[in-house]
């Protein structure tokens, strides 16, 4: 039990100084939309399709906040404070699903190619900077659009919007995560220790798993969350172009500001306001927590704490002037 | 071994060659993505528009029914001569689509970038120096913030508080007496309204251009000020600083012509980074302020499911980010003189 | 065969050029404080050569850079160090800044880092000529950089160049021109030449060696290297866990070795006579919380009661060598039985520092 507080706790007493602030308010803003995410049937008021009562009465329209509706309702007759809630869902969803994908895809590839390295290698890397160099939000657009067409109805619990918009975020992330490892590998893997182990007649399969693993997991933490929050701003760009997730399958929160869009110049700020908010906080406590863990990390960034020095009195040497007694 | 300017056009024909197979692979990429979709373009953008004599008639001739092998060599022949196709919605060749739109989108990306600048580095730079004092923190929380917010909502923001408090217009790039008088040239409205010389129309394309530019500035200034702060950090710490210290050069100018210099550097090299970034956000930029540009048509396109044309323009933009980054290395060559061997 | 020829130093009639008296740099951590420095007295006269030798990690850079005022944040000076009879510890920050360049210089261990890749060899010496003698032309800035230049052995043609340009051994070379370029009185050189190879290493040695000639300099050599002292300095001391055991005449010191560490050090150094390898057991104590009293009785293979008990006082021997050790020491503030042998356990479980 204790040992389960310690590890909860670390955040804040492995680390010191702005990273540790960093750390901790990034945690808890991600923690609270996390915890929406996760209980979202819950903790909505409201279904994020939902335009009338239980009890059959129709929300009102474009009503400002009030006890009913504490956020206010959208021109759909929506409300918005549950589609807020139900928009954390689907965010979390589908960039869990990008990140831990392209994390795996990257990795695994990134591996093989800086291990194996030859003709193999050098194609991969080409292709991955060519993806690399290319604006990652077009290349989403442009994966979106195909897999939207390409997948149709959905797979398990997942329909075919979200499923259609975290493949195409996996996509572009991909590359990120082969450069890094592939790095990472070419350096452990000339690595003297590598060469011993080899020498002992490790095969290729455990050298990969034992040392170059352990070496290449490092980076990885800062740049999935790094990548989660950039995702969760792709997702909400291709949401307000009105691509990918079909309002019908699941709030989101950028196809909620493409609406407000009009509602502005009436000033109606509410539909607005929301929505935005919640992107922003939610990439803002990613961010927040990424940043943190590379401070703490990066050996270079690292700030040594300093402690003001309490010497002693001085104590003079006083130098006599005696001839050295025999040696021993 | 001397640092002769010999050594940079080899430097520029390796880089070059670099770059062929680079665009060759994107090119593949934007045609297979767009064409391994089920169905075929012309239905998906005008089915239920046209009978399905007149469908099979224009498939016919877009040459869609011919094998994709074939199809894909041609594709890659054309843009060999610049000839980037047709959209098949509205019958425009991309070309043209691109002249009469890419100067807006041109001097939007160019505005946002000077204003990314000018906001960016100095903070950055100001960040590094007081690390971990509370200017530090401030300017990497509003680095980070103005990351987070997406750039329609920023934009949502700036139409509804900014834009009636400075009088600025929120739509468009200017307004129809200024597209009436200025004669086109360059197919650059900024361009053209300096080269009339006439200073109301001048006056009205730099307010139109104001608030977008702004916009798309501040939203990606974020990645320049933690790019400068951490270079700045390490060079504050390198040998050579400490050595000049030793020297007994005052701190100020150790900071200015060591530091703060060799900081900078790295920047260039981001610079072509930040072209696809720029060109991403200018799409969301130019939705919002119905900015009359490129990414505004693409927009349009996809939503009329139009392949043609989205190829076309999603082909261009791609040729002038390898382009742009090729520019980027030449200049960090000329200015970092290692990075020639 | 000697390397260089050892030139007599001249005592200055004004007394010597660096007197430093009780130096001690503390460094603070949240464990505790890092005693780098515990206590260093020694002095310097014109065109001396000293060496400072000891082990990785016993405060030799630490003084050499506590000299200069180059410490990091957090470290803090105490004592004093007298240049010309000024007290460097009390001066201002800008004046002590002042001094750095112009009256001391420091030659760094790597040199492939220490220039600004960025900026040519002639802006180096523009900027720090212009930085204490504004007035002078950019003329006569090129006329003294490329005297000096030339001095180390580096044409004028390359004055213009650029860092990466130089191999290793003549960006040292670049490096100590630096240095020297206005003159210094006093000169740190902290281990110049760990990063190069045997051959360029005898290059540097041997320009040190003429600094002595050609400039009257000063110089504290800092180095793990036994073989260069012995040829190229006039007196050495020897540094351990901070504190100085042992100073002297170099051919004194390394000749008759009175601290049993100084002994054990040169034990260790390998020649073609060697036929085994010896090593001092244990490693170095740990700085924070150094062994009460004598530092090197856990390692001293003639530890008696006293060393662990009561501070070795130092003296001056015959011939001028100043030690602290109880086997010199003074008999009668010896008590009785301190100098019965020490008991002790095995040295090989004593802590890493």
């Amino acid at each position: 039990m204790r040992r389960i507080a310690a590890f909860i706790a670390t955040p804040f007493s492995k680390t010191q100084g702005v990273a540790r602030w960093m750390l901790v308010i990034g945690i808890a803003i991600t923690a609270v939309f996390l915890f929406c995410a996760a209980f979202a049937p819950w903790v909505a008021p409201y279904g994020f399709a939902q335009f009338r009562s239980s009890s059959g009465a129709d929300f009102p329209k474009l009503a400002a906040p009030s006890p009913h509706h504490w956020f206010g309702t959208t021109d759909l007759q929506t409300d918005v404070l549950s589609r807020v809630i139900w928009g954390a869902r689907t965010a979390v969803e589908v960039v869990s699903l990008a990140v831990i994908a392209s994390l795996l895809l990257g990795m695994v590839l990134g591996l093989v190619s800086g291990y194996f390295g030859g003709w193999l290698d050098r194609v991969l890397v080409l292709v991955m900077d060519s993806l690399f160099a290319f604006p990652s939000f077009l290349l989403a657009i442009v994966f979106a659009f195909l897999f939207t067409n390409l997948i149709g109805s959905g797979f398990l619990f997942l329909s075919g919007g979200v499923l259609a918009a975290a493949l195409s975020l996996t996509a572009i992330y991909i590359p990120q995560y082969f450069r890094v490892v592939r790095n990472t590998t070419i350096s452990a893997k000339e690595a003297t220790y590598v060469e011993a182990a080899r020498a002992l007649g490790a095969t290729d399969g455990v050298i990969m798993r034992r040392y170059l693993f352990g070496n290449v997991i490092q980076s990885v933490p800062v740049l999935a969350t790094l990548n989660a929050a950039d995702a969760i701003g792709t997702l909400a760009a291709l949401g307000f172009l009105g691509i990918g997730i079909q309002p019908d399958e699941a709030g989101e929160w950028g196809f909620d500001l493409q609406r407000a869009l009009d509602d502005a110049g009436l000033g109606i700020w509410w539909t607005s306001l929301y929505p935005g908010l919640a992107i922003v906080l939610l990439i803002t406590g990613l961010t927040l927590v990424g940043e943190g863990l590379n401070e703490t990390v990066n050996p270079l960034l690292r700030k040594q704490r300093l402690v003001p020095v309490e010497m002693t009195a001085r104590q003079p040497t006083v130098p006599t002037s005696e001839t050295s007694v025999t040696s021993r | 071994m001397s640092a002769s300017a010999g050594s940079l056009p080899r430097f520029i024909a390796q880089r070059v060659l670099l770059v062929i197979p680079m665009v060759w692979i994107l090119m593949t990429l934007v045609f297979v993505v767009l064409r391994v979709a089920p169905g075929d373009p012309i239905s998906a953008a005008l089915g239920g528009k046209l009978t399905p004599a007149a469908l099979d008639q224009r498939r016919h001739a877009l040459g869609l029914d011919r094998p994709l092998i074939v199809q894909y060599g041609d594709y890659l022949g054309s843009i060999l001569h610049l000839d980037f196709g047709k959209s098949f919605t509205d019958n425009q060749s991309i070309l043209s689509v691109v002249r009469d739109n890419g100067g807006a989108t041109l001097s939007l990306t160019i505005a946002a970038f000077l204003v990314a600048l000018v906001i960016g580095i100095p903070l950055g730079l100001l960040a590094g120096r007081l690390r971990d004092t509370a200017p530090d923190v401030l300017i990497r929380l509003f680095g980070i913030i103005t990351y987070a917010t997406p750039i329609f909502f920023v934009g949502l923001l700036v139409q509804i508080h900014v834009a009636p408090l400075l009088g600025l217009p929120t739509s468009g790039d200017a307004s129809p007496e200024t597209l009436f008088v200025v004669p086109e040239r360059t197919h650059i409205l900024l361009v053209d309204a300096l080269l009339s010389g006439d200073w109301l129309s001048i006056q009205d394309v730099l307010t139109h251009l104001a608030l977008p530019a702004f916009t798309l500035g501040v939203a990606i200034c974020g990645v320049f000020i933690r790019l400068v702060r951490v270079n700045i950090l390490q060079t504050v710490q390198s040998d050579y600083v400490e050595a000049a210290q030793a020297r007994g050069i005052a701190r100020g100018k150790v900071m200015r012509n060591h530091a703060f210099r060799n900081a900078l550097v790295p920047v260039i090299t981001i610079v072509g980074l930040q072209m696809a970034l720029l060109l991403s956000g200018a799409i969301l930029t130019e939705s919002t302020f119905n900015w009359p540009g490129l990414g505004q048509k693409l927009v349009k396109y996809i939503n009329g499911r139009d392949y043609g044309a989205v190829q076309g323009i999603i082909t261009i933009f791609a040729l002038v980010v390898i382009f742009i980054s090729l520019l980027v290395d030449v200049v960090n060559a000329l200015i970092d003189p290692r990075v020639r061997y | 065969m000697t390397l260089v020829e050892q030139v007599p130093a001249t005592p200055s009639a004004q007394g010597p050029v660096i007197d430093v008296r009780d130096l001690r740099v503390w460094y603070g951590t949240p464990r505790g404080a890092i005693r780098a420095v515990d206590g260093v007295t020694f002095s310097l006269d014109g065109g001396e050569t000293l060496g400072l030798v000891g082990e990785s990690g016993c405060g030799k850079s630490t003084l050499g850079r506590g000299l200069m005022g180059l410490l990091p944040d957090g470290a803090k000076r105490d004592g004093e160090v007298l240049f010309k009879g000024d007290d460097i510890l009390q001066m201002s920050v800008h004046d002590a800044r002042a001094m750095r360049g112009a009256d001391l210089g420091m030659i760094f261990q790597e040199p492939l880092t220490r220039l600004n890749p960025l900026m040519r060899i002639s802006q180096h010496f523009e900027e720090t000529i212009k930085q204490h003698e504004p007035s002078l032309s950019k003329a006569t800035i090129r006329e003294r950089a490329i005297e000096v230049l030339s001095l180390m052995g580096i044409p004028p043609t390359r004055y213009r160049s650029y860092p990466h340009e130089f191999s290793g051994g003549m960006r040292q070379r670049l490096m100590i021109a630096l240095a020297l370029v206005l003159r210094p009185a006093f000169v740190v050189a902290d281990e110049p030449t760990t990063a190069l190879d045997v051959l360029v290493e005898a290059q540097i040695i041997r320009i040190l060696n003429d600094l002595r000639e050609n400039f009257d300099t000063s110089l504290l050599l800092i180095t793990h290297n036994l073989g260069i002292v012995a040829e190229a300095c006039d007196r050495v001391a020897v540094m351990y866990a901070g504190r100085i055991v042992e100073q002297g005449d170099v051919r004194d010191v390394f000749g008759q070795p009175q601290h049993p560490y100084t002994r054990e050090l040169l034990r260790s150094t390998i020649s073609l006579s060697t036929t085994g390898l010896n090593f001092i057991p244990g490693a170095p104590p740990d700085l924070i919380d150094p062994p009460p009293a004598c530092r090197f009785h856990p390692r001293c293979r003639d530890a008696m009661n006293v060393c662990a008990d009561k501070d070795p006082i130092p003296t001056v021997s015959g011939t001028g060598t100043r030690v602290e050790c109880w086997l010199h020491g003074p008999a009668q503030e010896i008590p009785a039985g301190g100098d019965a042998p020490l008991p002790r356990e095995e040295i090989g479980l004593a802590d890493e520092a």
